[in-house]
């Protein structure tokens, strides 16, 4: 049977997944092979070196560098609180005396008697990696982290903006083509994964930020909603790092598309439940797509299945279009002709047959379209 | 193995999706590529070994060629009769390319000498750190702290002048103790070319903490630049370090019989001998998915410049935010809301691999395109500036000069030749797409030709061309050039409709073409002549490259497009009004024949 290869994004009921949460300097690891783990439990620390700040003492103390060793009250290795005083001269007359003061609280990291600046070290700070998803450590690398394998619903979005949290799944919405309008946001959805259908628009989003929500899953947004949001434009698509008070995943795209009705079935069977959430997205070198991920099995489900990933399509299998003239349009794949065809714009392309919901077919290039995996 | 040896050659090409495989044959005297084979390139998870997408891009070579070069994973060396090659040779792009760091005292000297010296070696670079960059001390520093570069290139100070900036930068880079992005536990190369005098001290600095490896000045004074020797050992240590730590490079290595080339600087290659080879000025561009290269020879000085964000796909949404909506919407020829235009580039940039199904979509692709090449090349004439390259000599008002007004080597007007690479130039629908993208791109001046690499073979060519120029320039003429054809553009300003050139062309075929060229239109002639002679009269205010008014004759080629008659004046501005501009576009689209009506 003709099948193509068309990577597509994750929806799966239940499956089995690895993550693995590293630090990105050496650390300690605090959770033992075998271990259970919960979402919000820390899986490894470590400490950043602190901000380094320099004060140019020769300039201040209108010396030449190599005479600063006789003016410095501190040396290196030395902590400093800030506004002690580093360095100051010695005149005859007090009037003329210039004391160098401690930008910050810290350590003296050096002293150099070319440049004649002072280098100051700020305390370290701690960065503790969470487990970020429940489930059992399978994998210990040493200094670094862990490997976790949890088992649940894993839902990939195809773009996002924030980074990891937690919480309740709350579906606000009645259908996947409905909008996720502001005032169905409420004080309840604090702290929540709230559900959206069709397109949240930027007061959406606002207001989800007013009320502490912390994650909302929709269809699509406007991209021109989302530079108001960011104050810029996003250029390269690698997310994840965006302080908006608030992740964004949308399943679909960019304008307004209903979510697809398999996602916005799956993700309501879980209503209720906690769930674990990234808006992290990179496009080039490593791909990684948002997810939600809502350990354990929907009820319907008795099996967990390891994820497969068939990557390719055949005849009958549902697909999404993405994009123009049909964009966002579901169908299935009805043939796959093997010769190259040639499109509206003129170019040579391998394309497939779609028969549409309405028994329309038509005809799209094989690169516009991503199989909806189940 | 002497060249003359060479009879049959593979080589391949591993950037960050495909590995690309050309097998090369010699018929006769002359170097032919004859076949090719692809597969994905296999650097990261699940493979992890780059060798894999080589030897499955080789197995479709054997295939389709019926020669066997594979025995198991080792290419057959020498070739006999319809067994094995003569040398295997590859460049590589994969998994991100060679990212650099440089450092220099002061950002328009040193720093750009860096800049210039680091680009030249093929490298992406990250930052360019100085002590007069405008940035606080701290910022510098956590700046080198979160970027992971391959290594690190530092300069800065004429031999025997002041060392207080550059030891300042040592002691930042040493404060800020930056971690290589492959292979956590080994130390960040750091190449040393400044100030000979401050060699003790940045040994005493950095000899601990870094893998610094010492080498001559790139700006032993402020006259002169001396970029090869660090170059060099960028080289070298892209195949002993960065290499090494890559996903199945030190196998790769072993296989081939010349040194991997980072891909941009095989291509920097072979725009410099075909320059050379011509005495040509030459404009090379390869714009990508996420990257734009251009490369350039002007008076025989090689340029490189990388755009790391400006792409079709995954970077189309950074050509957006840096032209801005409007310079892309001035390329199209209908209306179409802001919003609408916005999330079609946003939704290409998260699903980059779709293509454009109707021609509306293609358009807007083509006006983004435009946009692209346009930034890439705004960029690469702010460093392709001033100092006349390695080891030559200026005097230190070229030198002030400079700094202050960055004087352009890049003269459209000399410009001889153009080369388009990537997929929107090289697999557009319609060949006079690609010429007026680049023509509406760069405005060339007076007589351009132009070509495209119709599947990209430079990279292979460029690292081919070290063991054997003859075969690499060989296989450039005849299969990786796809002539278009001549631009011929006067320079000035005139009213519509004006008579501004009469024109006439002799193919070498005897065919021959003439006519009147009239400000504000553009004519193309199917021209097919692989050799012909031009005569242009321009009229008094326009400029065919020999002065306002003066008859101007030259040789020039036909080829897949023709010739290309640009009235529209340089420098050439699109109509303010809306509809008007419109018409205008719609007018020169038709003219060309760019898309189907």
């Amino acid at each position: 049977m003709a099948h193509a290869y068309t990577p597509g994004l994750k929806v799966m009921p239940c499956t089995r997944l690895v993550k693995k949460r590293l630090l990105p300097i050496p650390g300690k690891v605090l959770a033992a092979l075998g271990q259970q783990v919960d979402s919000l439990d820390i899986v490894a620390q470590t400490e950043l070196p602190g901000k380094v700040f320099s004060v140019n003492v020769a300039n201040r103390l209108s010396v030449g560098p190599e005479e600063i060793q006789g003016y410095m009250l501190k040396k290196e290795g030395e902590a400093v609180k800030q506004g002690e005083i580093l360095a100051e001269n010695k005149p005859f007359l007090k009037w003329f005396k210039t004391s160098v003061e401690s930008p910050v609280s810290g350590t003296v990291e050096s002293v150099s008697f070319i440049t004649g600046q002072v280098l100051l070290r700020e305390p370290p700070k701690v960065l503790p990696i969470k487990a970020y998803v429940k489930g059992k450590v399978v994998e210990v690398t040493p200094n670094f982290g862990v490997a976790i394998e949890a088992e649940g619903t894993f839902i990939q979005g195809i773009f996002g903006v924030g980074g990891e949290t937690n919480g309740e799944i709350a579906v606000a919405v009645a259908s996947p083509d409905e909008d996720l309008q502001p005032e169905a946001i409420k004080e309840i959805h604090k702290g929540k994964i709230v559900i959206g259908g069709r397109h949240a628009s930027l007061a959406t989003i606002k207001r989800a930020v007013e009320m502490g929500v912390n994650a909302i899953v929709v269809g699509g947004i406007h991209d021109r909603d989302l530079r108001e949001l960011l104050g810029y434009d996003i250029g390269v698509a690698v997310t994840g790092n965006e302080q908006l008070g608030v992740t964004v995943i949308v399943t679909e795209g960019f304008g307004a598309i209903p979510m697809a009705e398999y996602t916005f079935k799956l993700i309501s069977s879980r209503n209720g439940e906690n769930a674990s959430v990234s808006g992290a997205t990179q496009i080039r070198a490593g791909v990684m797509r948002p997810e939600i991920i809502v350990p354990g099995f929907p009820k319907n489900v008795t099996e967990c299945k390891k994820d497969q990933g068939r990557g390719w399509i055949e005849p009958g299998d549902p697909i999404r279009i993405i994009r123009e003239p049909h964009f966002g349009v579901i169908g299935t794949v009805k043939s796959l002709p093997p010769e190259l065809t040639v499109i509206g714009s003129e170019s040579h392309a391998r394309v497939l047959e779609v028969t549409l919901d309405g028994g329309e077919v038509i005809v799209v290039p094989r690169a516009n379209i991503e199989v909806l995996e189940k | 193995m002497s060249n003359k040896d060479l009879e049959v050659i593979i080589a391949t090409d591993c950037g960050s999706t495909t590995t690309k495989a050309i097998l090369i044959e010699k018929k006769g005297d002359t170097y032919r590529q004859t076949f090719r084979g692809e597969a994905p390139t296999t650097v990261e998870a699940p493979f992890e070994d780059v060798t894999k997408g080589v030897l499955n891009s080789i197995t479709e070579v054997e295939e389709l060629s019926g020669r066997k070069i594979l025995d198991g994973e080792r290419i057959i060396t020498p070739n006999n009769g319809n067994v094995g090659a003569d040398i295997y040779v590859s460049t590589s792009s994969a998994g991100g390319g060679l990212q650099m760091m440089v450092a220099g005292a002061v950002k328009a000297m040193t720093g750009e000498s860096a800049q210039r010296c680091a680009l030249g070696a093929g490298a992406i670079v990250m930052d360019v750190l100085a002590s007069n960059d405008g940035r606080a001390d701290h910022e510098k520093i956590e700046r080198i702290r979160q970027l992971r570069p391959d290594m690190m290139l530092l300069s800065g100070g004429t031999d025997g002048g002041t060392i207080t900036h550059v030891v300042e930068l040592a002691q930042f880079l040493k404060a800020a103790d930056p971690k290589p992005r492959l292979g956590a536990s080994y130390k960040l190369p750091v190449i040393y070319a400044g100030n000979n005098k401050a060699h003790d001290q940045i040994k005493a600095i950095l000899g601990d903490t870094t893998a610094l490896i010492i080498t001559e000045n790139l700006r032993p004074s402020l006259e002169r630049e001396n970029l090869m020797p660090a170059r060099h050992k960028i080289h070298d240590i892209f195949l002993e370090h960065v290499m090494q730590q890559a996903p199945g490079y030190p196998r790769l290595m072993k296989m081939v019989g010349a040194p991997i080339m980072p891909t941009p600087a095989a291509v920097g290659t072979m725009t410099e001998k075909f320059a050379k080879a011509n005495k040509f000025n030459v404009l090379a561009v390869d714009i990508g998915g996420a990257t734009t290269d251009v490369f350039s020879v002007f008076s025989e000085v090689f340029n490189r410049t990388v755009s790391a964000n400006l792409g079709m796909s995954y970077s189309i949404s950074n050509v957006m935010a840096e032209a801005g909506l409007a310079n892309i919407l001035r390329w199209l020829p209908f209306d179409i809301e802001e919003q609408d235009l916005r999330n079609r580039l946003k939704n290409k940039m998260i699903r980059p691999t779709t293509i454009p199904q109707t021609v509306e979509d293609l358009q807007i692709e083509h006006a983004v395109s435009r946009e692209a090449l346009r930034l890439a090349f705004d960029q690469h004439k702010a460093l392709a500036v001033g100092l006349k390259g390695v080891q030559q000599e200026r005097s230190i008002s070229d030198a002030f000069d400079q700094t202050s007004s960055g004087a352009s080597l890049i003269n459209v007007m000399r410009l001889d030749y153009v080369i388009g690479s990537g997929g929107i130039l090289a697999h557009s629908p319609r060949r006079t797409q690609s010429m007026l993208m680049m023509i509406d791109a760069y405005q060339p001046e007076g007589v351009t030709r132009m070509a495209v690499d119709s599947i990209f073979m430079m990279p292979h060519l460029g690292v081919l061309a070290q063991i054997s120029e003859k075969a690499a320039l060989d296989v450039f003429y005849h299969d990786c050039l796809v002539r278009m054809g001549t631009c011929l553009a006067p320079k000035g300003l005139a009213k519509e409709g004006q008579l501004i050139m009469e024109w006439e062309v002799t193919g070498s075929d005897g065919s021959r073409q003439a006519g009147e060229l009239r400000f504000g239109d553009i004519i193309h002639v199917p021209f097919a002549a692989p050799k012909a002679k031009l005569v242009a009269k321009p009229v008094k205010g326009f400029d065919m490259g020999a002065g306002s008014g003066n008859r101007v004759e030259a040789d020039i080629e036909g080829g897949v497009v023709g010739l290309v008659l640009d009235g529209r004046g340089r420098p050439f501005n699109l109509a303010k009004d809306p509809s008007k501009r419109r018409d205008d576009l719609n007018k020169w689209y038709k003219a060309m024949s760019m898309y189907p009506l």
